[in-house]
């Protein structure tokens, strides 16, 4: 036990040093920029990773609940004068409802038909963000007004790399820890084996639905936090593609990994901006790596790495 | 009544062509166990090869013909240098792998070809024909007709041929088939190549009259996707007419409720049938072994 304490320190410890770090090493804002993008969406994979890795429920319309965090603190502020940091929670709030409403007949899916009910979902939710004009703006996305507290304006990419990296660190210690509880550990028994599950007592249907609760809070902050950075929010965050590409940040990092969600996040929002150099090539090159990196490590980066080592430490 | 038979025609050609990516998804998944979402991008070569084949000079046919063979071509090679490395691997990283095979793919037909819409002169030219009041576009006719030939082929392959059998033993049951000496290996790569060319088809089929570009798949691969599901995975027949609900959902939820919430009627009604039928229209209720 105490050993898993450590553990668990040691990676936040670990966390907390790389984010403290970087900067020293980061010659323009841009580099801020692109690593507050990395936290947001590590952020929200984490969230989801509880849902995939710990649960083993797939979610391919996890984007809705980020879209709709995004544009609570668009929508809030700018249409009903809501204090932006208000809208933070209502939106946190609003993606919990959907998610216990929805999640109850949907989680009771199994596989690929879990898969195309979320599907169904998230294309419903950028379905209405991008038609709803009056409201959102439309296909041409909104605003967001500047996030306030207390007085204090947060803005600038320097200040919302500390404000996103300081999210990211939260959520991790909340996830880490989750995994630990003995929710975290009904989880696990869920993924591996449901009839297991219930054979020993555990009510299946809540614990899935918990797990989908968390998952949609997580990514709902994180879409909050994307949208106060770049105070201006597109239907695109809501759409199939991003949540494929959280899915996809899970997957290739590990699933059930709470680190690996964090070096998949990396790998997948600075690969792309890697790649630009290679101009037309960018998506070639991005689908090439994808296929590589799941062939030769069909477990994710973090779980066959830290496998590698281990049998390295072994021999 | 002329309204009502506009809106089906025009879903029944939608529909039609879902129903064929439905298809090559039903046939990849049951040989392999994989949900193909490169699906979609089968579709967009089939237009987009013909398109430029055409554009060169080649003769319409023989330019189908070949972007069936080019379609085919990628089909193999993805189950070659994707799949079939990552064997045993689990289902969502199967996907994963798909997934980025589709980006590949759409990055490489926009480098190849270009980012434009494109379209192809409709087959038997455009003069709309009089049904009953509806005016129905003649490549209507083309692409239900297609489709009613691809689904026979189809039919007669798998029911009446030993390769066919093979290819349901397969999906059946792997194991037993490779004990019975079948090679499950080259069924797999055989319905690739074949989900490829009925993809491509649909393409060449569609191209005259919604237009092609590099990135038309994701959006196939999805309504595909969905309409397999709605029909039940892996079951032929429910993919067929889960693509072509799907397609009359759409044509009619547009005419006659709202245009702008055309795709939200598909999926509201595949969220209510996994409701009342967690297995689809057609699926089996699948037994878990413990």
């Amino acid at each position: 036990m105490r050993a898993l304490v450590n553990q668990r320190f040691i990676t936040l410890a670990v966390l907390a040093v790389v984010i403290a770090i970087l900067p020293l090493i980061f010659p323009s804002s841009y580099y801020f920029r692109v690593a507050s993008l990395v936290w947001v969406s590590a952020l929200a994979a984490i969230g989801l990773n509880i849902l995939m890795g710990q649960a083993g429920q797939v979610s391919l319309g996890h984007a809705a609940f980020f879209g709709i965090g995004a544009y609570a603190v668009a929508i809030g502020p700018t249409h009903l004068g809501i204090p932006p940091w208000v809208a933070i929670l209502i939106g946190a709030l609003l993606s919990a409802v959907l998610a216990y409403l929805v999640g109850r007949p949907i989680l009771r899916l199994k596989g690929h038909y879990l898969a195309i009910a979320t599907l169904g979902l998230g294309v419903l939710v950028a379905l209405v963000i991008t038609t709803e004009s009056r409201w959102t703006g439309g296909p041409d996305g909104m605003p967001v007004e500047r996030l306030s507290l207390f007085g204090w304006r947060v803005s600038g990419s320097y200040t919302w790399y500390w404000v996103t990296g300081g999210l990211l660190l939260i959520g991790t210690w909340i996830a880490l820890n989750l995994d630990e509880t003995p929710t975290g550990r009904a989880f696990r028994a869920l993924h591996d084996s449901e009839v297991a599950a219930q054979v020993v007592g555990l009510d299946v249907a809540r614990f899935k639905l918990q797990a989908f609760v968390i998952a949609a809070v997580y990514a709902s902050v994180a879409g909050s936090a994307l949208a106060f950075m770049n105070g201006f929010i597109n239907p695109d965050q809501a759409g199939f593609l991003h949540s494929v590409e959280l899915v996809t940040i899970v997957v290739i990092g590990g699933l059930g990994s709470v680190v690996g969600s964090i070096v998949g996040a990396a790998v997948l929002v600075t690969l792309p901006q890697a790649l630009t150099v290679f101009q037309e090539y960018e998506h070639l090159l991005l689908g090439l790596i994808i296929i590589v990196a799941m062939i030769f490590m069909r477990n994710g980066i973090v779980p066959s790495l830290s496998a590698l080592v281990f049998r390295r430490a072994r021999s | 009544m002329a309204e009502f038979l506009q809106f089906l025609i025009s879903g029944l050609t939608v529909g039609a062509v879902y129903a064929l990516v439905a298809l090559g998804f039903t046939l990849i998944y049951n040989a392999s166990g994989v949900v193909n979402f490169a699906q979609g991008e089968f579709v967009m070569l089939g237009g987009m090869v013909t398109v430029f084949a055409a554009a060169a000079g080649v003769p319409l046919p023989l330019a189908a013909v070949i972007a069936i063979c080019a379609a085919i071509a990628i089909g193999l090679l993805l189950h070659r240098f994707a799949i079939e490395p990552a064997r045993g691997a689990s289902a969502v990283t199967l996907i994963i792998i798909t997934i980025g095979a589709s980006i590949l793919l759409r990055g490489l037909a926009a480098i190849v070809f270009d980012k434009q819409f494109h379209k192809l002169p409709a087959f038997t030219g455009d003069t709309p024909v009089d049904m009953l009041g509806a005016a129905v576009q003649p490549q209507s006719f083309w692409v239900l007709g297609g489709t009613a030939v691809v689904v026979l082929a189809l039919y007669i392959f798998l029911e009446h041929t030993l390769l066919g059998k093979a290819v349901l033993a397969t999906a059946a049951n792997r194991l037993a088939a490779r004990l019975v000496g079948i090679n499950t290996t080259t069924i797999m790569a055989l319905a690739f190549g074949g989900s490829a060319a009925i993809g491509a088809i649909a393409g060449i089929l569609v191209t005259p009259i919604t237009l092609t570009s590099y990135d038309v798949g994701t959006l196939l691969a999805l309504k595909g996707f969905a309409a397999a599901m709605l029909g039940g995975m892996g079951n032929p027949v429910g993919a067929v007419v889960g693509g072509m609900l799907l397609g009359l959902l759409e044509a009619f939820g547009a005419g006659y409720i709202s245009s702008t919430y055309k795709d939200a009627f598909a999926f509201l009604v595949i969220l209510i049938v996994l409701f009342a039928a967690p297995q689809g229209l057609f699926g089996r209720r699948a037994v878990e072994r413990v």
